[in-house]
């Protein structure tokens, strides 16, 4: 439908909101922020994550599903009658829209592990569903897990993102935390499970840029039992959060430096000697872990949501904040089209976390 | 001329532009700017035009004459490959501000983010100059093989003027610094030398400008300790591969 010259520009824009008070906002914003970067996508993939979402259904895992056709659905609906207790499936709502060509299936489930499911001694739930997912992800064709979470979920596909925004009537949600991302395939195919964000329980990650320690990282969190499956670097991002977060429980202060930690030589200059010594001890345990190659990251999850640049500043990552708000965006601009004057707004440092969160207070 | 450019594509702005500068206009104003690209780019007359908004990505790219003036901030790639004349931003600039600037000059009243100046060079009679107001990150000058760059950290003295790898590659240029510089702060390509009259003179001459367009006291500017970052060699890297090019001729 575009002719091929206009797919010659930069690569890939993200954009995120929050409003620290747990409030709802339509998604309309969102679309509207990730609109006014139009140049840095092609078309060729848009999405999105909102938090807060089906609060009615708040303690239910929600699967997002999506099928390639209509017939690859019934195995998995079998298998996941089987796997848990579902207590409402339905089809997600979407309407025809210009500019979103020829659309998989997209259903959605929401259930809990049924209580007599045998399992593994000491295994969560978490870990439960995980299994399912990755199954699912592995052994039926033609269904992919979009999201798992709770109260959260995932919209997105091949197009532009405020298209896809519109496909998916985002207008009929409301988010506390809203992630956006248009994208600009690169080394990866363009294709709708393929698009931003990734999502695993309830975390969700948009990503501008790319992954050269994409082969060292999968090998790693494979050793975890978790298996990448849809083709593009930055599935395994969401991965190596739940393996950190969820499962070693590390604090959030940790993530920046696993995944985009300090040189050496400015692990040698840093003071005092006990920062040093944690920065050298995450540089040698997890070096698996390094995201290396240029990126710019908006990490999703309940309680917030976290930017991060690689350590040398390669994308770029734009934060604001304005009374309750938290703001993160690839450009300036797409900040300002849905909050003219910010408070403040700063262009973080490089390896260094905006890291914003809901008030102690809010209760989900 | 004024153009409000709120519900317009760049395209349509910079067409816009175009057709001014060939009608001979010589001041047109755009508002509502929010991100539109490529403003100005390739401008090639006396065309002086005035922002007001945010300005999008690669502001006055390939630049050749004529001037620009934001009444806002700029985000990345200001004065991209920019030949000649100027672009005055009365607010803040995002990443790699004049990258392989040839000509002209860029004044920044705030501070601009990562990879300012780099690849800068210098060709004939009209050497890029850039000014910035506030401070610089990281890779400041890498690689730099000519014009002049100057950092003055006017807003807030508590913060960092410039961040590491400083002038990183440098084989040409000079770099001056309102304040110090540590020694990791800046690559092994480059070094400091003392400031000389002459270059106290040219300080004075060449900030005059950028302090009275942005309200600046000039004298207050220049009652300050500076430094000066020059290249060690033209050709730095010219041995590198020098053992790899024998171990084939060797061969060969």
């Amino acid at each position: 439908m575009r002719p091929a010259q206009r797919y010659d520009h930069a690569g890939c824009a993200t954009a995120g909101i929050l409003h620290k008070g747990g409030q709802l906002i339509n998604g309309e914003a969102i679309i509207e922020a990730i609109g006014t970067m139009r140049e840095r996508g092609n078309g060729l993939g848009g999405g999105f994550v909102g938090y807060g979402i089906y609060p009615e259904m708040k303690d239910y895992y929600a699967l997002h599903i999506m099928y390639d056709r209509e017939d690859y659905r019934q195995p998995v609906e079998r298998y996941l009658e089987r796997a848990l207790l579902l207590i409402r499936s339905e089809r997600i709502p979407t309407r025809p829209t210009p500019g979103v060509g020829l659309a998989p299936v997209f259903w959605r489930y929401f259930g809990t592990i049924p209580p007599n499911e045998p399992r593994p001694a000491g295994e969560s739930d978490d870990d439960y569903m995980v299994r399912v997912v990755m199954r699912i992800n592995l052994e039926f064709d033609g269904a992919y897990v979009v999201s798992s979470g709770k109260n959260m979920g995932v919209f997105k596909g091949v197009g532009y993102p405020e298209d896809i925004g519109r496909f998916f009537r985002l207008e009929e949600y409301s988010a506390y935390l809203w992630i956006a991302h248009a994208r600009f395939p690169t080394n990866s195919p363009a294709w709708w499970g393929g698009a931003h964000p990734f999502s695993l329980l309830q975390w969700s990650v948009v990503h501008n840029g790319e992954l050269s320690s994409y082969g060292i990282n999968k090998r790693y969190v494979e050793q975890f039992g978790y298996r990448c499956t849809l083709l593009t670097d930055t599935e395994v991002f969401v991965y190596l959060l739940d393996l950190f977060l969820r499962r070693q429980k590390l604090p959030w202060e940790i993530i920046p430096a696993i995944l985009a930690p300090p040189f050496w030589e400015q692990i040698y200059r840093t003071e005092p000697a006990q920062r040093r010594a944690l920065l050298t001890a995450v540089r040698q345990v997890y070096g698996a872990g390094l995201a290396n190659g240029p990126f710019s990251i908006i990490i999703g999850h309940p309680r917030g949501f976290m930017g991060l640049t690689d350590r040398i500043k390669l994308r770029p990552l734009i934060a604001a904040r304005h009374g309750d708000m938290a703001y993160l965006a690839s450009e300036e601009s797409a900040i300002l089209a849905i909050c003219p004057a910010p408070d403040e707004i700063w262009e973080p440092l490089a390896g260094m976390p905006v890291d914003e969160r809901l008030y102690e207070e809010v209760v989900l | 001329m004024e153009l409000h450019a709120q519900q317009l594509h760049y395209r349509e702005v910079n067409q816009w532009l175009r057709r001014c500068s060939q009608d001979g206009i010589h001041h047109v104003t755009l508002y509502g700017i929010r991100g539109h690209r490529y403003i100005g780019t390739g401008l090639n007359n006396s065309l002086r035009i005035q922002i007001h908004g945010t300005a999008g990505n690669d502001l006055g790219a390939f630049m050749n004459g004529g001037e620009i003036v934001v009444y806002g901030n700029a985000q990345d790639g200001v004065g991209n490959t920019m030949n000649a004349g100027r672009i005055i931003v009365h607010g803040h600039a995002s990443d790699v501000v004049a990258h392989s600037m040839r000509g002209g000059t860029i004044f920044i009243r705030d501070d601009v983010g990562y990879r300012a100046g780099i690849h800068m060079k210098a060709w004939g009679t009209n050497p890029p100059l850039v000014i910035i107001g506030g401070t610089a990150r990281d890779f400041l000058g890498e690689y730099m093989a000519g014009g002049t760059l100057i950092v003055l950290g006017l807003h807030d003295s508590s913060a960092p003027l410039v961040g590491s790898y400083v002038g990183t590659g440098m084989h040409g240029g000079v770099i001056y610094l309102r304040g110090t510089i540590a020694p990791y702060q800046y690559g092994k390509e480059a070094g400091l030398q003392p400031l000389t009259a002459d270059d106290w003179e040219y300080l004075q001459h060449t900030l005059a400008p950028f302090c009275e367009e942005f309200g600046f006291n000039l004298e207050e500017v220049l009652d300050h300790t500076f430094c000066k970052l020059v290249p060690l060699s033209r050709r730095p890297y010219g041995r590198l591969y020098e053992g790899a090019v024998g171990a084939i001729n060797s061969h060969g």
